[in-house]
């Protein structure tokens, strides 16, 4: 079995040695470098530039701005393109805007023959703005008279949505129905989730020139084809007239599923007579104009039958902090209200209610999770809100109202196919030793550092159908030992993509992991379509296709044997890199005899190869469970955690030790989540903290041992049995941790970070602290 | 690539207090770990640098004076500082907030005389400084000059340094460190990487039995705009049992204190640390010291 071994990561060795090539590994030589200028205001009209001392300085090549690019708006994110108009992302900017939205927007570009000339450059430029007030939040940007950020949506309200979703066969009009039901209590509370941001190593970069007349972009990207659909679409230029190469990354997390700056440098080329330029943006840029998670604001309620604990009813309104463009936009708050409905089906009814709202911060879009991290943290408080009141064991509560197998949501049809989050939970609890821990820390503690231990749980969907298209390739070719490459659109991006990738064909044909050599790199000429790695859908969706692909090529071998040998090639089997006689047992021949044979017989000369495309229309649950103890020092409103443990249902693990990797890597994004990293902004919309001093991105001495744990089922839809994994680990951490917190201290927190000021602050509230004086 | 427009590589301290005479906009560089990222901001581009840089022969290294003060060069760097025996034998709570700066990175470059002359409050090594009453003895083009720590700061990022002058040791005298024992807390967000949200330097001079705290130093970065000292509780504890100097030391400093509200924490929140902070630190340097608490 190659699927299920915990094997080396494929690119171990060159990365660990510095051998594997990143987009800056491929400079080259005699590139330009491009600088962009960032507005000084959040939110107006540049009216004029004065350039003269700029292009005076020796060694720059050109000085472009806001008034020079090409009249077309384009979107950003890195969705599939969608056929049905209605559906296409929101096109709302050009490459460089001469109406400022954000503080720091990109208003124009000098090209010099080095950074520093560059950066001097920027320097020089004088720029007269007209300036509009500036909305930093959704409730600003929504009041009456506010100025419009896109003339597009003049109440700068993004889009808004309203579900009403009665469970199938309840006898009820809808939630308020419920709500006003005397048999059940009811709950209402407010939740509030901050901007974050990836904090990947790699800041985005790009290379950009001509050969002929097409365009060539080295870039670190998540989603290599998309990025060429966009350049085109911003360019107005042939889709197929570009040309996107994708080397190894260094992390993406959902910033680099967004087309950044590969138009605006393909852009650039053009107007130096397709000399090769660079854009690289600064750590400080990557904070203030690339992506963040969105800040959403949770308005929840809930209707519970005391009786036995069950959800009747609930409603989740949220409201998401857009900032000035739209990128992923609504996409996010709505899969946030879905999936705060999906994990605990109501009894009864449900209402979602969903608003994005374009603000002047920073913009927001895809981030590892994609909108659940913060419905999550939501949900999972607001259960153990009502266990506390209602004087219940949060997990009893929480076991009583899960997901069940064979659940299909009513509005998509996604169908819980297999489940473990029940044993997940079991798993936990016991890791954490939750019966004694909670027993013995519900009695009065002494002094001012409490324990506590926490839980929280979630689903999480396998991909995007039906919401958007899901479509991978996969091509398979013979080499003359008897080897394979495998080729695909599917991208490496630091989670191991490759190395399972490599498994699954292996997998499919019958041959060692080992000889299976996969290309790494993505060049759009030649690798096959795939739309890219986001919503943890690459082993899912594209491991069909290499299963697929890898079905069809063994079929050839065997069929190109079965010529060779006038066996039947049903007879047939690849063996310990022989095609064996399944009759006899025996060996017939090597598949490198078969290969050679195959390229080179003067009778019967084929090359083997096998490219099989496939459509996934079929979605599925992945689960999992996180439990927390902390010690909560109230004085100084330190949180420490002292023991953490993820446990994950996402079916078949194709690398178990790779499966854990990603589980720590989450953790620690879920721990930063909760405790402090958060994006601040003035009043006038510009970023405080955009830099790693000052955004607390939690470093190694911050984390405790992480634990993973798994509970393999073994799903039916899934390639392999495996359903979704990447952005699963950082979905429950922050909820388990504030639980913890509340055990400890009795003190509710319902906005992140938990960090010291606001733990400082809730716990003088509360009376713990400044109590004797 | 880094916006300076020239580098001037001094061979001896007079050297470079003759290339700062010069080239007046020049800003000295040692460890650069300030410098490098001032420069990179822009708000030192285009500068003229002078760089001390190896001259460790006359500026590094920590020593015992005849007098019994300890002398530290001023480009020792914070984990020469750390590791130093001298240092961890005399005044070992010197080392522990040294290693507190940064991560070991910048431990290994930046220096105790950087972290000194950029007079920053959050500055690790500076509260400590202050407590043990440091003199800072300055060469310039008039010759020698001592400055005591607490005269030094002059506002935010203003230091008593004069035009071509350098900070050439740091010396501890022997009476501020002898029998006295001392804690550091730096109070952060991150255990690493981070910059302090308030910085708690208290010494403490217990009795024969340790039962009682003789004399207390208490100094702190980031409770005003500059590192301070605190008489008021120093003066308010002493002679006091160690666990009732404990109790009474953070609200006593509250009268010294005036910390800013910046969008890093409140004022309020700086308070509470203080109040809370205080004691702990005292309490930690009287075990230090032999105390049974």
């Amino acid at each position: 079995m190659e699927v299920g071994r915990s094997l080396d990561r494929v690119d171990a060795y060159d990365k660990v040695t510095g051998r594997a090539k990143y987009t800056d590994d491929l400079r080259g030589s005699g590139a330009l470098v491009a600088k962009i200028l960032h507005s000084t205001i959040a939110n107006g009209v540049v009216k004029s530039m004065d350039l003269s001392e700029a292009q005076a300085i020796p060694g720059v090549v050109k000085v472009l701005t806001c008034f020079d690019v090409p009249d077309i708006q384009y979107p950003t994110p890195g969705h599939p393109w969608s056929v049905e108009e209605a559906h296409q992302d929101v096109s709302d900017r050009k490459l460089l805007n001469r109406r400022v939205r954000i503080y720091g927007d990109d208003i124009a570009v000098v090209v010099a023959e080095d950074e520093l000339t560059a950066e001097r450059a920027l320097r020089a430029i004088r720029v007269e703005y007209e300036e509009y007030p500036v909305y930093t939040t959704p409730e600003q940007a929504m009041a009456p008279g506010a100025v419009p950020i896109h003339d597009e949506h003049p109440d700068n309200v993004l889009k808004h949505t309203l579900f009403n979703v009665l469970t199938p066969g309840a006898q009820v009009r809808d939630v308020d129905e419920v709500f006003a039901d005397p048999a059940y209590r009811v709950f209402e509370d407010h939740f509030d989730t901050q901007a974050v941001q990836h904090c990947h190593i790699e800041n985005p970069v790009s290379f950009a020139w001509m050969e002929g007349e097409r365009i060539v972009v080295v870039s670190s990207t998540q989603i290599p084809h998309i990025v060429r659909r966009v350049i085109g679409q911003a360019l107005g230029i042939g889709w197929g007239s570009i040309r996107v190469i994708k080397p190894y990354i260094g992390g993406g997390f959902g910033n680099k599923q967004e087309v950044l700056y590969e138009p605006l440098n393909a852009w650039i080329t053009t107007q130096v007579g397709g000399r090769k330029v660079k854009l690289e943006c600064t750590r400080e840029e990557t904070f203030q104009n690339t992506r963040s998670r969105h800040a959403i604001h949770f308005d929840v309620k809930a209707a519970v039958r005391p009786e036995d604990m069950r959800l009747m009813a609930r409603s989740c309104r949220a409201v998401s902090n857009q900032g000035g463009y739209a990128s992923h936009g609504h996409s996010i708050v709505a899969n946030a209200v879905t999936g705060f409905r999906q994990t605990y089906p109501d009894e009864l009814a449900h209402r979602s209610d969903a608003y994005t709202v374009y603000t002047n911060l920073g913009s927001t879009g895809a981030m590892r999770g994609y909108g659940i991290p913060q419905c999550n943290f939501a949900g999972e408080c607001f259960m153990d809100d009502i266990a506390r009141e209602m004087g219940w064991d949060p997990l009893a509560f929480r076991l009583r109202n899960l997901m069940p197998l064979g659940y299909v949501d009513p509005t998509n049809g996604i169908t819980c196919q297999s489940t473990g989050l029940a044993e997940c939970i079991r798993k936990g609890a016991d890791f954490i030793g939750w019966e004694k821990l909670r027993a013995e820390y519900a009695r009065p503690q002494a002094g001012p550092v409490c324990r506590g231990v926490g839980m929280a749980v979630f689903s999480y969907k396998t991909g995007v159908w039906p919401i958007s298209l899901e479509t991978a390739s996969a091509r398979v070719v013979l080499n003359q030992d008897g080897t394979v490459q495998l080729q695909l659109g599917a991208t490496e991006i630091g989670q191991g993509g490759d190395t399972v990738f490599s498994q699954m064909c292996a997998q499919a044909i019958g041959i060692p992991t080992e000889d299976v050599h996969i290309v790494s790199f993505q060049d759009t000429d030649t690798a096959p379509f795939d739309t890219g790695a986001y919503a943890s859908r690459q082993t899912y969706v594209t491991g069909k296709a290499i299963k697929k692909a890898g079905e069809s090529f063994r079929a050839r071998l065997l069929a190109y044997a079965a010529g060779l040998t006038h066996l039947d090639p049903g007879n047939l089997d690849i063996q310990a890199r022989q095609v064996v006689n399944t009759r006899t047992g025996t060996p017939v021949l090597s598949l490198a005899e078969l290969a050679l044979e195959a390229f080179y017989s003067l009778d019967h000369c084929e090359h083997i190869t096998a490219e099989e495309s496939i459509q996934c229309k079929n979605n599925t649950f992945s689960f999992g469970a996180c439990f927390a103890e902390v010690e909560v020092d109230i004085p100084v409103g330190k949180v420490k955690v002292l023991r953490i443990v993820n446990v994950h249902d996402s079916g078949k693990l194709i690398n178990p030790k790779l499966a854990e990797a990603q589980v720590h890597g989450g953790m620690s994004m879920g721990m930063g989540y909760a405790l402090s990293e958060e994006m601040k902004y003035d009043d006038k919309g510009r970023l405080l903290n955009g830099n790693l001093l000052d955004y607390k991105l939690p470093t190694a001495m911050d984390h405790p041992e992480l634990h993973a744990l798994f509970v393999e089922t073994e799903d039916p839809s899934g390639p392999f049995g495996n359903k979704a994994l990447g952005e699963p680990p950082a979905i429950p951490v922050a909820g388990a941790i504030r639980n913890a917190v509340l055990q400890a201290t009795g003190v509710a927190i319902r906005r992140l970070p938990m960090n010291p000021q606001r733990l400082v602050e809730a716990f003088t509230q509360a009376g713990l602290i400044g109590k004797e004086e | 690539m880094y916006d300076f427009t020239s580098i001037y590589r001094a061979s001896s301290v007079p050297d470079a207090i003759a290339a700062l005479e010069r080239e007046p906009r020049a800003v000295v560089i040692a460890g650069g770990s300030d410098v490098l990222i001032k420069i990179r901001e822009g708000k030192l581009a285009g500068v003229p640098l002078v760089s001390i840089h190896g001259l460790d022969a006359e500026l590094a290294g920590v020593s015992l004076l005849e007098n019994g003060d300890l002398a530290i060069g001023p480009l020792t760097t914070f984990r020469g500082v750390t590791r130093d025996p001298l240092i961890q034998a005399h005044v070992p709570v010197l080392g522990e907030a040294a290693d507190m700066a940064g991560g070991p990175q910048l431990r290994a470059v930046g220096t105790i005389g950087g972290n000194v002359c950029n007079g920053v409050t959050s500055a690790d090594t500076a509260s400590t400084l202050m407590a043990f009453g440091a003199e800072l003895h300055l060469r310039g083009p008039a010759g020698w000059r001592v400055v005591p720590i607490s005269d030094w700061y002059q506002g935010v990022g203003k230091v008593d340094l004069g035009p071509a002058e350098l900070l050439c040791r740091i010396v501890l005298p022997r009476d501020h460190f002898e029998g006295w024992s001392g804690h550091y807390i730096k109070y952060a967000q991150r255990n690493a990487m981070d910059i302090a949200t308030l910085g708690v330097s208290c010494l403490v001079k217990l009795s024969a039995d340790k039962t009682t705290c003789e004399d207390v130093r208490l100094a702190f970065g980031v409770a005003a705009p500059t590192p301070i000292r605190s008489h008021t509780a120093e003066d308010g504890v002493r002679g006091l049992p160690v666990a009732q100097a404990a109790e009474r030391i953070g609200t006593l400093a509250l009268e010294d204190i005036n910390p800013r509200t910046s969008w890093r924490a409140s004022k309020e929140f700086r308070v509470q640390l203080v109040r809370e902070l205080s004691g702990r630190a005292l309490l930690e340097a009287a075990r230090k010291g032999g105390a049974a608490v």
